[in-house]
């Protein structure tokens, strides 16, 4: 009797441990890589920013559109206040061609996980629970909420996100996008290192 | 040329802007007072382009969260190849266009403390998420629900910026403030030359990294 509630204990310490070791893990190398040579990928992304100066007078970029998203919600409790703070007198909360370009990406990506059976329709990615387990939604979706605070917030101070210093801001040679964007890989990997190897 | 520049600018500073290529950098950083970027033509061109670079970083990988998650974990190289391979056709092709005078640059301004102080900020708050404001709109375009708590606090943090913005922008946004300082003027060459060995320097980057990582 002993020996078998024992070998129980046991056998519910040991599972959870198989159960990891059996998925692919924290190897980021264990699960698919990119669906297109990431050297396409990125020579396409340099031809479309030329179309986005050439069509639009615009570099690509991101995450100024969910400053003016955010503004619009704003907007709707607190028109005057919101109208009234400096950020939103430069950059008007309404509907633009950024704000088109994010909800399209949303598409577009979509469209490609589609044709390339790739859509995932999950609330956790599996690399997240094999480290966090699978009861982690709740903090999941909280170091998402905070970390994407702490990105926009970062960003509107730096300037811009991956896409705007990252990609539009270093094409175009500027010191600050360097900068930033050799900030936001120290921050980045710090973070990471602490939250996956420690 | 920006005014801040023509004030600061040592002699031998003018020399060296005065290359075949003076770089006109566009104007200020914010709203044009006309609005052409939300006339129906410019949405529409929006939601196409947008289309398309929804469709490139799923199909790259880069709205995978382990893909995003590796590079910083720094076992998977894909974000590093995509991001230097644009810049590499983006940088020859915008510089081009602009040397043809078909487009105008807009270049960032450099402001040290702010680019850092936001940067590092920035880079926590990625490790987190694990998407960037354009990944993670592509992350929720492939299935990637959690994405969506993403999108509200970037939504959240970017309106607590916008409550802190008047006194950012008289403090940490003036500190280390050098305008729309470039690459080439830092190191005083001309940008042809710059863009040239630059360009090959970040191909041999990619060469090297594509020999000595799995992916």
């Amino acid at each position: 009797m002993t020996r078998t509630v024992l070998a129980g204990v046991a056998l519910a310490l040991i599972t959870p441990g198989l159960a990891v070791a059996a998925s692919p893990g924290t190897d980021p190398l264990a699960y698919p890589g990119p669906a297109w040579s990431p050297y396409l990928v990125g020579a396409l992304i340099g031809l479309l920013s030329m179309a986005t100066f050439y069509f639009s007078d615009k570099p690509l970029g991101a995450s100024t559109a969910y400053a003016r998203l955010a503004g619009m919600v704003g907007k709707l409790f607190a028109r005057r206040h919101t109208e009234s703070l400096k950020y939103y007198q430069d950059f008007k909360p309404k509907v633009d061609w950024e704000v088109m370009l994010v909800v399209g990406a949303v598409g577009g990506a979509f469209l490609a996980a589609w044709l390339g059976g790739e859509l995932t329709g999950e609330w956790l990615p599996a690399m997240w629970t094999a480290r966090f387990g699978a009861d982690s939604l709740a903090l999941r979706l909280g170091a998402a909420f905070l970390g994407g605070g702490l990105m926009a917030f970062g960003s509107r101070m730096a300037g811009g996100c991956t896409s705007g210093h990252g990609i539009s801001g270093t094409m175009q040679l500027s010191v600050g996008s360097w900068v930033a964007v050799v900030c936001f890989f120290v921050g980045g990997i710090a973070t990471a290192l602490l939250m996956f190897r420690v | 040329m920006n005014m801040k520049n023509d004030v600061t600018a040592t002699p031998m500073q003018v020399g060296a802007q005065q290359h075949e290529l003076p770089i006109d950098k566009g104007g200020p950083d914010k709203d044009p007072p006309t609005g052409q970027s939300s006339t129906g033509k410019q949405l529409a061109l929006g939601l196409l382009f947008g289309l398309t670079f929804g469709f490139l970083l799923q199909k790259g990988g880069v709205a995978k969260y382990h893909v995003l998650i590796g590079v910083l974990l720094l076992e998977d190289f894909t974000v590093i190849k995509v991001m230097l391979s644009a810049i590499v056709v983006g940088m020859i092709g915008v510089f081009g266009l602009y040397a043809l005078g078909l487009v105008k640059l807009h270049i960032k301004p450099t402001r040290y403390a702010a680019n850092i102080l936001g940067g590092l900020m920035f880079g926590v708050g990625f490790a987190l998420l694990s998407y960037c404001p354009g990944t993670g709109a592509a992350a929720l375009g492939q299935g990637n629900l959690d994405a969506l708590a993403g999108i509200l606090g970037l939504m959240a943090g970017s309106y607590f910026y916008a409550e802190a913005s008047g006194f950012l922008g008289r403090t940490v946004e003036k500190w280390g403030d050098r305008g729309k300082l470039t690459l080439p003027e830092l190191v005083r060459v001309s940008p042809a030359a710059f863009i040239l060995v630059f360009a090959s320097l970040l191909v041999a980057v990619l060469v090297v990294v594509e020999r000595t990582t799995v992916r």
